[in-house]
């Protein structure tokens, strides 16, 4: 199952490594991670989309982060509602006859072209996993040249809705 | 007073506390700080300005002769003292030498403090002369790890390493130095107070979870403790010996739980595992409330999971969360230091039934499934050997491992009647662990008896330690159980492998008496099974080092077992 994971941590050299060691060493898959600097220059938030084979295994992913000395606080956010937005950087074939079509089919996604090239446009989308999917499956058939994908980051929502989905509670 | 001498009298209180000092003073003035008297180490380049302020200082330091004897010893110190043990080496070869104890020391939470010398940091990351990405290398071997690069950094790292250390579960820390933040001249003002807003162990248990632990003990038919490292660690045994004797409870240790319960008291049903006691094996198999005090459930323990304790409700009792539910599903979560957890149990007064039943079935249990070996009339019996060592030292000494075969011997015949005398490397399995943890395990009780019971292979892994003994007069008794062979693979081999005993024979070995004499220590060679007690009362009365060289049963197996892949319930060899 793939869950959204955000993390606070000290803003300090190698803890990107400490946090990929660990994940390699207790055989967590990682689907994505990104790392950027929070509103306090000396914290950073770490997103990352993990997947795991059951609750044991998530259960371990969130302690063994929470043991680190760096990590300062780790949250499941999968099942609260959240903001979550990767963005891509797609390279595709086009031709000066197909790239109003192109912009055409980019514009509901709100994507935009950000560069242009004699055979190709690269367009830039923001949005969720499933929205970035949906616009490179739509470019597809005109040919992808280059692909470029950041991994999601994510925040809580403000409002808060109660979800269906069991959320990880810890220990006490 | 007028102003003037006022405001003298300030600024010199203000000059002792803001003193100028170098990194390598600072680092020694840490260690003085943190109330630290021994040291073991061994120099090189890249930590040599430290080395000159030991020199000047006059901070206790024993000289190891490889720096996995000096780290192995401050394992020792550490298991036995409760202390953090300290260990000082250069960069590179001197770092990547300790790398082994501090995985031993990982995986069995003792707290140590790891000071590794590290090239100029102007030069880090060039392939500089003995360098060695240390951090990188220890950062999952390590409770945590620091690279100090600005000497002002020194007081609070320093104060944060012993933090992190020795609370919530123990474990190794590194700081790695770089010669030039050694050299370096701060201000040195040790901090009183710690910041690490990530690292806040929880020590105090949940009172819902103490009250479902108490209802469920209440309900309980076949309740049954499981004493680990961390009732030890806690300084909990007497705590341990209260709730199970007012409950009424019997109790199970695991490997290095040994001590955290007298052996000798009835409710004891002595050590569980691969190779632990088939009554230990069966009561943790039949239990319907299985009480995990400070244990991790660890492999060698659990035996196969699918069969673990399949009717038994468990409660967990860790002060590392991560621990419950790892390995087995957890009922009743504790996360709590041991002895805090069982001092708030043992205010409650609850009733119970006695669990008589209980009681009778194990002590059948144990009538009919005794250890058990058989004498040949020729050869000395390796668990008849430590059935004498426990004898002649009245069951008082404090006794160090190596792994394997002896290792199991030891734990199987030595009976542990008090916390802190069972120095062992349990969860990494290290050999030449035994012999410089028993140089260690001296000098935290210079008054005790110690003895490092070791193969003849893993002692020749560490015997370059033999050093200090003879340097310093240190009395440690090594017992070497010589069985001519890697006894433990060997038996696996026979068992496993169809006796294709590869590479677990050893067809030579040095002469143990002359290479003690080497070294200006007494040395005894026993064959004759008849001459062990007499050779053993008399080596072990000697105020010096001695060394025994026994030599055993050479194809004796460690029973009872249970096989790879089986549960508790299919042990193997109970009876002959």
């Amino acid at each position: 199952m793939i869950r959204t994971i955000t993390a606070t941590v000290n803003n300090s050299s190698g803890v990107l490594n400490r946090i990929t060691g660990l994940f390699a060493r207790r055989q967590f898959n990682i689907e994505s991670i990104t790392v950027g600097v929070t509103e306090n220059p000396e914290i950073s938030r770490m997103t990352f989309v993990v997947n795991v084979d059951n609750d044991r295994a998530l259960d371990q992913v969130i302690k063994q982060l929470n043991k680190q000395v760096d990590v300062l606080k780790v949250r499941d956010i999968s099942g609260d509602t959240i903001v979550a937005r990767e963005l891509a950087l797609i390279k595709v074939v086009s031709t000066p006859q197909n790239r109003s079509e192109i912009e055409t089919l980019a514009s509901p996604f709100r994507a935009s072209i950000v560069d242009v090239g004699r055979d190709s446009v690269t367009l830039q989308v923001t949005g969720d996993h499933q929205k970035v999917e949906a616009l490179i499956d739509l470019l597809k058939p005109y040919g992808i040249k280059e692909l470029a994908r950041t991994g999601a980051t994510a925040l809580k929502r403000s409002s808060k809705s109660q979800s269906q989905e069991l959320k990880y509670s810890f220990i006490q | 007073m007028s102003m003037d001498l006022e405001v003298e009298a300030k600024m010199q209180a203000a000059e002792q506390t803001d003193t100028q000092m170098s990194g390598s003073q600072m680092i020694l003035q840490s260690l003085v700080e943190e109330g630290v008297d021994i040291i073991f180490g061994y120099p090189g380049g890249a930590i040599l300005p430290t080395y000159d302020e030991i020199y000047k200082k006059g901070i206790r330091h024993i000289l190891a002769r490889h720096e996995q004897g000096a780290i192995h010893a401050a394992e020792g110190y550490a298991r036995v003292s409760g202390k953090a043990g300290v260990c000082i080496v250069t960069s590179g070869p001197g770092a990547t030498n300790v790398v082994t104890g501090i995985a031993d020391a990982m995986i069995d939470s003792l707290p140590l403090i790891v000071i590794s010398g590290q090239v100029a940091t102007n030069v880090i990351g060039t392939d500089a002369f003995q360098e060695a990405d240390m951090v990188g290398i220890t950062m999952p071997i390590t409770k945590h790890n620091f690279q100090i690069r600005d000497v002002q950094e020194i007081p609070t790292v320093m104060k944060q390493a012993f933090h992190i250390a020795t609370t919530g579960r123990p474990g190794p820390v590194l700081i790695d130095l770089p010669k030039d933040v050694s050299t370096n001249v701060g201000t040195f003002n040790y901090p009183k107070h710690i910041e690490l807003p990530g690292y806040q162990p929880t020590v105090q248990p949940n009172r819902l979870q103490i009250k479902k632990l108490n209802a469920a003990i209440k309900e309980a038919k076949r309740p049954v403790i499981l004493a680990g490292a961390g009732v030890l660690l806690s300084g909990g045994s007497s705590e341990l010996a209260t709730f199970a004797k007012t409950r009424n409870i019997p109790v199970v240790t695991t490997l290095l739980g040994l001590g955290s319960f007298p052996e000798s008291e009835e409710l004891s049903l002595g050590m569980a595992g691969m190779h632990g006691l088939y009554t230990a094996n069966m009561a943790l198999h039949e239990s319907d409330l299985l009480i995990n005090i400070g244990a991790r459930f660890d492999d060698r323990l659990t035996g196969n999971l699918d069969h673990f304790a399949p009717n038994a409700t468990i409660a967990h009792v860790d002060v590392d969360p991560a621990e419950i539910g790892k390995n087995i599903d957890t009922d009743i979560p504790i996360v709590s230091d041991a002895k805090r957890a069982l001092e708030i149990l043992n205010t409650s007064k609850e009733e119970n039934d006695g669990f008589t039943a209980w009681h009778e079935h194990l002590t059948s249990y144990q009538k009919e499934n005794p250890l058990w070996y058989e004498e040949d009339g020729e050869t000395l019996k390796p668990q008849k050997l430590l059935e004498l060592i426990y004898e002649e030292t009245n069951g008082e000494a404090i006794v160090t491992t190596d792994v394997g075969q002896h290792q199991m011997w030891t734990a199987q015949y030595y009976q542990f009647d008090e916390p802190d005398h069972w120095v062992t490397s349990g969860g990494l399995g290290t050999m030449g662990f035994g012999f410089p943890a028993a140089i260690g395990a001296q000098f935290a009780k210079p008054d005790k008896a110690v003895v490092a019971v070791i193969g003849d292979a893993g002692f020749q892994m560490t015997l370059q330690e033999l050093s200090i003994l003879q340097e310093l007069n240190l009395p440690v008794k090594i017992v070497i159980v010589n069985n001519a062979s890697l006894g433990m693979v060997r038996q696996w081999q026979q068992l496993f492998y169809e006796e294709r005993y590869s590479h677990s024979l050893f067809p030579i070995q040095p002469d143990f008496i002359k290479l003690a004499e080497a070294y200006n220590i007494p040395g005894f060679k026993v064959e004759n099974p008849d001459e062990a007690r007499d050779v053993l009362k008399k080596g072990l009365e000697m105020d010096g080092p001695v060394l025994f060289d026994f030599r055993v049963t050479s194809l004796e197996n460690v029973y009872p077992m249970i096989a790879p892949g089986k549960g508790h319930q299919e042990m193997e060899g109970v009876k002959p």
